[in-house]
């Protein structure tokens, strides 16, 4: 009787896999185009955001990438998610015209990754995502902390610094960047990754075209309050590193110069 | 009051990064007026934690802990942390440490700041520097939390001797069914050459050596000097070299002592992540090619003829002072 009912209820819980697809939610971080100049304000307290373009954080569109695979070629659901101010809305309109299918946005400013993790974690939990896209760090305040909170947040598994990523029922292989080489990992869904370059090479990368920007207004942009959560960090000043001396030429044909340089002035070699 | 330590090992030996983190510890334990603890997994040679200033070292033996794996030993170090009342942990910048941290900080309700350059610059209330914006900035940042988990970053700090009565214990994890979902299935790891990640030289070439086939000279160049290999991110996008090697702010990140540059124009995104190295060398045709500002040294040539000099130049030196 009891073997019966949970052959039942096995049945129907592989029902349910193959027929709703899975759920993606791609973490976004908005962020300082790399090109960016890096400057403060008000008594150096304060990123200034004069004349500065945003952008996709360069690891999550690896991230958004595949995850258009995995809506092309398995059927996903692919939704985008930013904790932001209003500023963040147009680059989560390109992560939409890119392909991404819904955007949430969840109004407050990210000061913490504490915070935004926790922030994110209450989106994931709402919207039942399986598999949940993060990028390895942003590069703007280069925390690399979100993805592993909201993995430990939700206990989901994590794999960080992630180059590869198969997804085959509730199985996953990954593979994830090591110093000096790579690590095949085998886990299972549900699963929070920090992606980087890897995931898709370079020369996928979408840029959208007319047709997406199109298509991106008609999508929903859903806006959610943030939730009661502690900021454990607050940055309290910020410095740009001290100007650099001049360059010591050395003659292509006086190497020995250098030798000596690397070894008595700077003590290096 | 303790500060722990997560001192990583390679092959059962400590790794270099281990002992600047004792050393930032000895350093940190002045101030507090702390004990330091060191938790180590399967360290043959854990009592050298003493030298930089450890007084106890929990050393752990558990076979399933052998190799790496980020939950198991979140896990660990939260018990560690709990058993000795720390209230300071130090971790350092590994892909390992790094992959690690954020979920031993979310365990142990710590406040978390990686890429730490130096000694808190105050206690009360806790504030540490940490580089912010890809090498372009740094931020001044507090720690609210009660525990406080402080990643430093690599070579920041250096070794500081601080001979200490080092007490070596072994020390037990309890560990569930659920900090093995994710398992290691193989390793690909270069063998017996140095890592960007460890190495204290890095020699990195760019798209001015043309193609793959030029890479010889590099590498021979690396392995007189005992360095890591890296390079642009057009050559690993053209897959001249392996995706490992990209450094900049969008690939690996390079904080070493000694940074060449060879053939590489100096564009703002490479300059970021390389800008923690403490001297760069800049090799290039193009005497105004953006990187010359931003180097220490600089040769204005062709590498095709300044490399293969240098090479032998380094060989004489390495044979005179060897
Ligand atoms: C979003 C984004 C992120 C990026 N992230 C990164 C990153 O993380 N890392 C990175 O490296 N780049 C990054 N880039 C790319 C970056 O902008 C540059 O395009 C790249 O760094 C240039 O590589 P390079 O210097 O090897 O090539 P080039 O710019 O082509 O420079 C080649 C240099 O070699 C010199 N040269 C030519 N022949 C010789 C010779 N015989 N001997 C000596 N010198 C010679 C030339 O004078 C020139 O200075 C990023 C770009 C974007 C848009
Ligand atoms: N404000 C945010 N909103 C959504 N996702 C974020 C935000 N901040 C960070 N993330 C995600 O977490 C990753 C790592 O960010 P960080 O921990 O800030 O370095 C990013 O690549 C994003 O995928």
């Amino acid at each position: 009787m009891h073997n019966k009912f949970r052959r039942i209820a096995l049945s129907l819980w592989s029902f349910n896999q193959s027929f709703y697809p899975m759920k993606i939610l791609v973490c976004i971080s908005n962020v300082p185009d790399t090109t960016s100049k890096i400057n403060f304000t008000d008594g150096d307290t304060q990123f200034d955001k004069n004349g500065v373009q945003y952008v996709i954080n360069p690891n999550d569109e690896f991230g958004l990438t595949r995850a258009m695979w995995f809506k092309e070629k398995q059927g996903a659901t692919v939704h985008v998610v930013s904790v932001g101010e209003a500023d963040a809305e147009p680059t989560l309109r390109k992560a939409l015209a890119i392909g991404a299918d819904e955007a949430i946005r969840v109004n407050a400013h990210p000061s913490d990754g504490f915070f935004v993790a926790r922030q994110l974690a209450e989106v994931v939990q709402k919207g039942e995502y399986s598999l949940v896209i993060a990028g390895r760090e942003s590069i703007d305040y280069n925390g690399g902390m979100v993805p592993g909170m909201l993995a430990h947040l939700l206990g989901m598994n994590f794999v960080n610094t992630c180059i590869s990523l198969e997804i085959d029922g509730n199985n996953a292989t990954a593979e994830r960047e090591i110093d000096g080489g790579k690590e095949t990992l085998s886990t299972s869904l549900p699963l929070v990754i920090g992606g980087q370059k890897g995931l898709v090479e370079e020369s996928d990368l979408r840029i959208p075209n007319m047709r997406g920007i199109m298509m991106a207004r008609k999508k929903a942009l859903h806006l959610v309050e943030p939730v009661e959560a502690p900021q454990r960090t607050q940055d309290q000043k910020f410095e740009k590193p001290a100007p650099k001396g001049a360059v010591k030429l050395v003659d292509a044909n006086n190497l020995d110069q250098l030798i000596d340089l690397l070894h008595n002035e700077a003590k290096v070699i | 009051m303790s500060i722990l330590v997560y001192a990583e090992t390679e092959n059962g030996k400590l790794k270099k990064n281990a002992l600047e983190l004792a050393s930032y510890a000895g350093a940190l334990a002045n101030t507090l007026g702390a004990q330091v603890v060191a938790m180590t997994i399967g360290a043959e040679n854990a009592s050298e934690l003493g030298k930089y200033g450890v007084n106890k070292v929990l050393n752990v033996t558990q076979s399933e802990l052998s190799s790496f794996n980020a939950q198991a030993y979140a896990s660990a170090l939260t018990q560690a942390l709990q058993s000795e009342g720390a209230t300071v942990a130090l971790i350092g910048s590994s892909a390992d440490s790094k992959y690690m941290a954020p979920l031993f900080a979310a365990q142990a309700n710590a406040s978390y700041v990686p890429n730490v350059v130096e000694q808190p610059l105050s206690t009360s209330p806790f504030q540490v520097k940490r580089t912010a914006f890809s090498n372009k900035g740094f931020a001044i940042t507090e720690m609210s939390a009660d525990v406080k988990v402080i990643g430093v970053a690599s070579n920041s700090f250096g070794l500081q001797e601080k001979e200490t009565a080092c007490e070596v214990t072994d020390f037990n994890v309890n560990l569930g069914d659920g900090d093995f979902k994710t398992k290691s299935v193989e390793v690909d790891k270069v063998v017996g050459k140095a890592t960007i990640a460890d190495a204290d030289i890095v020699v990195s070439a760019g798209r001015g050596l043309k193609g793959p086939e030029n890479w010889g000279m590099i590498e021979e160049m690396a392995d007189i000097l005992g360095a890591a290999t890296a390079c642009s991110k057009p050559v690993s996008d053209l897959g001249w070299r392996p995706h490992g090697e990209h450094v900049g702010q969008t690939g690996k990140p390079v904080a070493t002592n000694l940074y060449f540059a060879i053939g590489i124009s100096g564009a703002i995104q490479h300059l970021a992540g390389v800008s923690a190295s403490k001297v760069k060398v800049v090799i290039n045709t193009d005497p105004e090619a953006p990187f010359f500002k931003a180097a220490d040294y600089g040769v204005v040539g062709d590498a095709f003829e300044v490399v293969p000099q240098l090479i032998e130049k380094l060989k004489e030196f390495k044979a005179q002072n060897a």
